[in-house]
């Protein structure tokens, strides 16, 4: 007993070296640190936009000019005449407008694109399309603008298709946003797709399921959140696109939802006064961080009822 | 163990003779054994001859010509690698979903080509129904799960019998009748992998391949699906792979043996089979030494 005890005491040293490495650890604490302060710059910066954001809004709303209710019921946004209005609906409403169209281009044809690529396509094609949708991607969004503003609107859609639209119009904005999400929306959604175990395909297979059936009834359901998450991504980017509504859809606030005339959406009214030579603290440059604010608003929003969507219908495989 | 096979009608009967080579891109290695093949079965469910899988070209498989009986549980053992699973994946035509598999060979399904020009896999796939290794429920509600089958066939009738009828036949509706909405992922491993049964028998098939059902589940969850499939061979076929031994003598009429061919080198491992017989002499006296040694645990 008493040996064994003093045998155990004379390794006690020995141990107290190996549990010692604890030491050596001080480099994984500066590790750790470093990545804290990387994790914290996005949160730190999300801050300070909303609070340099937030700051100037209430500066514009103390304006004697302003009213909440006026900005968000005015049908008139003239923030630069000499007897100017702040109503921010048609901004409101051009944004919605453009995204819709944006929407109705982007959904169809981006999941459309997924499934055919994660169900259907040899791999051969795959191996071409996929490159060429992430090219697409690539694409400068102002490229696009032009693309609207030069080719689309007089060739397409007033030649060919006689639609009879403006040279600045909403219809060719939003059809060119559209366009501009489509890799977004069939990128993230295909990922969704891929990430559907075989087995599940193999099951339904397995039952006497045609390619179709199995496409759109296992594959589609089962990564439903997936496939909203693509869809809330590509609405959010078609909501603050700034370029291609800026050169293509115009500069003229409306509160019509006639797609074929000019229309200004909130981003397009930033760029545009932004770059403008308006005066620091008069209250057009504050209109622009009230417009900021609100658009900031309306993307928290669709953010939000995205991540309740995405949480609820979520699947874990393992 | 209970056998319904009347016993070994002439266990000596010699293989057939290896089919003629067949003109094949790759050179056909020798088969060092003759197999043991007893096929004297009356009426087939599914009758393969020379059936070969090759993977891009590579033979995985080669040579298997047997008879699986109706309404009998037949179960293909043997060592990993050895091609079980890919013949059972013949019989439903599984592997055409395998972009490099090719199938050569014939499999009749009561006598009809499987693979016969005009054959749809997907009509295939419609009569004969199939359980996978993992539990594979869909990420749907459990009724939902197991109409899924009846609707993809379009089958007309009172969906919510068709539910309960199956899912009484998997002896499962008395513990899920209160909880039918609910979402399939919420059962156990054992219960989800009997709603895959009960999902595969909805659409009311003639065969079940069952391949390696029980692998993913514990003891007891094993023995409800044994029991299950004992209740079930009065109305379907059921071929099963089995990696358990004992669970081929427990619940098998016949058991086919593969096992892995060393001939072309290391590199070329192809399955083949070696006995094939009532299950209760393929345990008790197997004529094919590899046969013995595997079933009384020497390899595998």
């Amino acid at each position: 007993m008493e040996a064994s005890s003093a045998a155990g005491r004379d390794t006690t040293p020995g141990i107290e070296e190996v549990l010692g490495v604890a030491r050596r650890h001080s480099g994984e604490k500066v590790i750790k640190a470093v990545l804290f302060l990387a994790a914290a710059t996005s949160v730190l910066i999300t801050l300070g936009i909303v609070l340099s954001l937030a700051g100037e809004t209430i500066q514009f709303f103390r304006d004697e000019a302003v009213t909440v209710g006026g900005f968000l019921t005015d049908a008139n946004w003239t923030p630069l005449f000499k007897d100017p209005e702040f109503g921010v609906r048609p901004l409101v409403q051009g944004t919605l407008v453009i995204t819709l169209i944006g929407m109705l281009v982007s959904v169809p044809l981006g999941i459309g694109t997924a499934i055919y690529l994660s169900e259907y396509a040899p791999r051969r094609v795959r191996a071409f399309v996929k490159p060429t949708l992430e090219l697409l991607a690539g694409v400068p969004t102002v490229v696009f603008g032009y693309f609207a503003l030069t080719f689309f609107t007089p060739t397409l859609l007033n030649n060919i298709l006689h639609l009879d639209v403006s040279v600045f119009n909403g219809l060719a904005g939003g059809i060119i946003v559209g366009v501009m999400i489509i890799p977004t929306v069939a990128s993230v959604a295909e990922d969704a797709m891929a990430a559907v175990p075989s087995s599940l395909r193999e099951g339904a297979y397995g039952l006497g399921a045609s390619k179709r059936q199995v496409s759109t009834r296992v594959v589609v359901p089962a990564a439903l959140s997936g496939i909203v998450a693509a869809i809330v991504l590509g609405a959010s980017r078609a909501v603050g696109e700034t370029m291609i509504v800026l050169i293509a859809a115009g500069q003229v606030p409306t509160t019509s939802v006639d797609p074929r005339n000019p229309m200004e959406t909130m981003t397009a009214f930033i760029g545009a006064t932004g770059k403008g030579d308006i005066p620091t603290g008069s209250t057009g440059y504050k209109a622009i961080f009230a417009v900021g604010f609100t658009l900031f608003i309306i993307t928290l929003l669709i953010n939000t009822v995205a991540i309740r969507f995405v949480r609820r219908f979520r699947q874990v495989y393992d | 163990m209970v056998k319904t096979v009347p016993e070994a009608e002439n266990p000596q009967i010699p293989a057939e003779p290896p089919a003629a080579p067949a003109a094949v891109s790759v050179p056909t290695p020798t088969v060092s054994h003759p197999e043991v093949v007893d096929n004297a079965i009356e009426r087939p469910v599914f009758e393969t001859r020379d059936l070969a899988v090759r993977y891009a070209g590579k033979p995985a498989v080669l040579g298997v010509s047997l008879k699986v009986p109706e309404k009998e549980i037949t179960a293909f053992i043997g060592p990993s690698g050895c091609g079980k699973s890919t013949i059972l994946r013949c019989l439903d035509r599984m592997n055409d979903l395998i972009p490099s598999a090719t199938v050569e060979g014939t499999v009749l399904y009561h006598g009809h080509d499987l693979y016969g020009p005009g054959v749809d896999p997907v009509q295939v796939r419609k009569r004969i129904g199939m359980v996978f290794q993992k539990p594979n429920p869909f990420p749907k509600s459990i009724y939902e799960n197991i109409a899924f089958g009846p609707r993809v066939l379009g089958l007309k009738g009172n969906m919510d019998e068709m539910v309960e009828t199956a899912l009484r036949r998997a002896s499962l509706w008395d513990d899920v009748k209160d909880r039918l909405k609910d979402n399939a992922f919420g059962m156990s491993g054992g219960q989800q992998q009997r709603l895959c049964i009960a999902r595969a028998l909805a659409t009311d098939p003639d065969v079940l391949l069952m391949d390696e059902p029980c692998s993913a589940l514990d003891p007891i969850s094993t023995g409800r699906i044994e029991d299950l499939m004992h209740e079930l061979k009065n109305s379907v076929s059921i071929v099963i792979v089995t990696h358990n031994m004992q669970q081929a003598a427990r619940v098998s009429d016949r058991t086919a043996f593969f096992i892995v061919d060393l001939d072309g080198g290391e590199d070329r491992r192809i399955g083949r089979l070696v006995e094939y017989g009532p299950t209760g002499r393929i345990f008790t006296n197997p004529h094919d030494t590899r046969t013995e040694e595997y079933v009384t645990g020497k390899f595998g």
